[in-house]
């Protein structure tokens, strides 16, 4: 944890280096997610209402995911940039230090400018918690951390089966953005907005709902059992098969050095 | 003591020909073409011997350093450095070497070089006092003085091979590997560099490994030399040894220039 | 002319190589499509009468905006371009025996287009074959299709016209990435990429539709659909073809000025 700390220190450094670029790109990312949340916006100034999901609630929903995606884009950004670290040779670097593989890619990379999507969705957070006219109490907003960091595991999970992936081959692997990008975008609604047979993906292959759709219905307080805001902490196994594959991937790495 | 018996690596690549229906048949069946990157090598190096590997671009020198340096695991054949196997001990083998790849940084390139020390110091676990003498102690003799305090991209090649190989050194590594390290570098850095290698090793009885091409570094520093072509150790013999097999008004470039050509490799 | 067509054909041979990745794109595509469609499914299911088009309309679009992705996406920047301005590589441009705008320009073209051709038609099909209001209409008769393809070809040509102004712009200010970011977001939202024109409230809607934006795939994409038609649809193609040719002239005019200055500071 030290460690980490120190590789921090030095990134933030490095960043600020180019204050005018960090600056930018910072904004940059905000402007980006700011047209999907005028989208949002529009869309609900004409319906009111979506599947029964008002305006409020559905800020909450989509600033939980967008909170989830930024911090995990942030601190594993390393894990998205692997093809370059495996292309440049970087990664031999790290093999030759005696630290654990995961923890070195894991600090190589932070993007801070991610800080741009984390504001705008902090304050539709704001906005969400005081326009929803939810009750809190210590199990809700417990709720809404678990929601965040099932969030975390889930995105940080498909960014290491990406870069597991990419030990044997970088060709077509574009396609693992339909999961990551994919789901930043249309996370904004609740998983149930797209039908049956997307939430049951969700639910079961790559458990989005796990941490956005079930505890969310908790959260705003519909009936459901109470069991469905601990849901999130079950998005710890997603990252067994995702540790496995990038577990494969460092072997065959070892054996062929390509 | 580095030891290495009959090591032997074969790469597999697959044979791809352009067009589209080649593509389409390569989806059911591939056709594989095996390289030997590493054929039956052998060979034993004692502590504090400075060893000059040479050879042909793709003869195999970067697979016998991965292999040492615990990145690659052989398909046989057995190595042993200072008790360990490499590839089965990765973490607490690494810790022992130090390796410069003259063509990469492992530097931040953005903050000063004093910070990637300190980051390294954490890395390697280095205890504060140690840390301290020895960084006192590099920048002494590789005359790093103001520059630590300069960011990486702000110095000159010279400089920053320099701070490479400070960088390599500061966990005090009991065998160093050096990849062309004086690529690209004028008169004055290189000279230095290998002064500074001469000195270390004089002092710490560091073993060094040293791939290059430049035939005048093999010559200033190294008393043995292994000659790789195609995964086969050609040669392996002392620097004099070496000398002997020139022609007279030979170079050392034509000599090496015409064992190529003679080896076919 | 001969000298841009064989440019052309180079940009366009090597955008075809990268196959796996045109898969890769594909897949994506069409699973963003779907998704929005089923996105805008909730929404007409919430209250049909405050959809603004007809939802087949709707489903049109998206597919035809999944399958063009790469001719209108307003965030596609060749870097190369960028890089020439900045280090001063731009001399070396000057020196070939072709005008540079036009050049720009091509180059531009080709490489959109080459993403796009491989893409476009996996999606279309596949659109094509869904069933009634989630796939593709197909296009109703003569005079529509006409319309149709003559509105994306003045679409395909402001968008590139407008990144020329954007890549320009560079020779005036020291970092192009500012405008470079405001210039595509802004874009992106007012041609109707986030969400179609008419979900937009009124007022900001009927300032959109005249800003050159809205040339682009706004236009195409619903006149294709049917939610613009006959007169309408004349009206929509004669203010592409005036933003068109009012960027284009803008374009080479700051260009002129731009290269003249580089002369001047020698580089």
């Amino acid at each position: 944890m030290k460690l980490y700390l120190h590789y921090l220190s030095i990134h933030v450094r490095s960043a600020m280096e180019y204050k005018t670029s960090f600056i930018l790109t910072a904004l940059g990312q905000f402007l980006v997610s700011f047209n999907v949340f005028l989208g949002v916006f529009f869309m609900m100034e004409r319906f009111n209402n979506v599947k029964c999901f008002t305006y409020s609630e559905i800020l909450l929903c989509f600033s939980t995911v967008l909170i989830s995606f930024s911090l995990a884009e942030c601190f594993f950004r390393g894990f998205d940039m692997f093809p370059s670290m495996i292309g440049n040779g970087e990664f031999d670097r790290i093999l030759v230090r005696p630290r654990n593989t995961v923890f070195q890619v894991l600090a190589s990379k932070i993007e801070l400018t991610r800080i741009g999507r984390l504001f705008q969705a902090f304050i539709m957070l704001g906005y969400g918690i005081i326009k929803s006219g939810i009750k809190w109490d210590f199990l809700r907003v417990l709720t809404l951390v678990l929601m965040i960091v099932g969030g975390i595991t889930v995105f940080a999970g498909l960014f290491i089966i990406f870069a597991g992936l990419c030990f044997f081959t970088l060709e077509g692997l574009e396609v693992m953005n339909i999961f990551t990008d994919g789901a930043r975008e249309y996370g904004k609604y609740p998983v149930s907005v797209y039908g049956k047979t997307v939430l049951t993906i969700c639910s079961y292959i790559v458990p989005f709902a796990l941490f956005q759709y079930y505890p969310f219905l908790y959260l705003i307080g519909r009936d459901v059992p109470v069991w469905y805001c601990a849901l999130p902490v079950l998005t710890a196994m997603f990252l067994i098969p995702s540790c496995l594959i990038w577990r494969l991937g460092m072997k065959k790495y070892q054996s062929t050095g390509s | 003591m580095i030891t290495v018996e009959h090591l032997c690596k074969t790469f597999r690549t697959a044979n791809r020909s352009a067009g589209l229906s080649s593509a389409l048949k390569s989806l059911f069946h591939r056709e594989y073409k095996e390289i030997k990157a590493l054929d039956d090598i052998s060979f034993t190096i004692p502590d504090g011997e400075m060893v000059g590997y040479i050879g042909p671009n793709g003869a195999g020198k970067s697979s016998t350093i991965k292999v040492l340096s615990g990145i690659l695991t052989p398909d046989k054949g057995e190595c042993l450095i200072n008790g360990r196997v490499p590839w089965k001990e990765r973490r607490e083998h690494v810790r022992d070497i130090g390796v410069v790849f003259g063509q990469r940084s492992q530097l931040w390139w953005d903050v000063p070089v004093i910070d990637s020390f300190e980051l390294l110091k954490d890395i390697y676990k280095i205890p504060q006092n140690a840390y301290r003498d020895r960084k006192e102690e590099l920048t002494e003799l590789l005359k790093l003085g103001d520059i630590l305090r300069t960011s990486t991209r702000q110095l000159s090649l010279g400089q920053r091979m320099r701070c490479e190989i400070a960088a390599s050194l500061l966990h005090n590594p009991k065998i160093l590997f050096l990849d062309e390290p004086t690529i690209g570098l004028d008169a004055v850095s290189k000279i230095a560099v290998r002064g500074f290698v001469q000195e270390l090793n004089k002092k710490y009885n560091t073993t060094v490994i040293l791939t290059t091409h430049d035939m005048q570094d093999i010559e200033a520093l190294t008393n043995r030399i292994m000659l790789i072509g195609k995964g086969r150790l050609l040669l392996d013999g002392s620097l004099e040894e070496f000398k002997a097999l020139a022609g007279e008004n030979e170079s050392l470039d034509e000599l090496v220039a015409r064992l190529y050509c003679q080896y076919h490799i | 002319m001969k000298q841009y067509l064989s440019f052309f054909r180079i940009r366009f041979q090597t955008g075809l190589q990268y196959r796996t990745a045109a898969i890769a794109g594909i897949s994506t595509q069409f699973v963003w499509g779907g998704m929005e469609i089923l996105m805008f499914k909730a929404f007409y299911e919430a209250s049909p009468g405050a959809f603004p088009m007809s939802f087949e309309a709707l489903t049109s679009y998206v597919w035809l905006q999944q399958a063009f992705l790469a001719l209108f996406m307003p965030w596609f920047w060749d870097a190369e371009i960028f890089k020439a301005i900045s280090d001063g590589n731009i001399s070396y441009e000057l020196c070939r025996p072709a005008g540079l705008y036009e050049m720009w320009f091509t180059k531009n073209m080709a490489i959109r287009l080459s993403k796009a051709v491989l893409r476009c038609f996996p999606v279309l099909i596949a659109a094509v074959f869904l069933p009634a209001p989630y796939g593709i209409m197909l296009p109703g008769d003569i005079q529509g299709t006409v319309l149709f393809l003559l509105s994306m070809l003045l679409a395909f040509g402001v968008v590139v016209a407008f990144s020329m102004l954007i890549y320009i712009s560079v020779f005036f200010t020291i970092s192009g990435q500012g405008i470079k970011m405001i210039s595509s977001c802004l874009a992106e939202f007012l041609s109707g990429a986030v969400i179609p024109l008419p979900f937009m409230p009124d007022g900001l809607r009927q300032l959109a539709e005249f800003l050159p934006f809205a040339s682009m795939q706004n236009a195409p994409l619903r006149i294709y659909s049917g939610d613009i038609a006959g007169a309408a649809a004349w009206q929509v193609i004669a203010l592409q073809l005036f933003w068109l040719v009012f960027m284009c002239a803008a374009g080479k005019l700051l260009m002129h000025r731009a290269l003249k200055q580089v002369v001047v500071q020698g580089g």
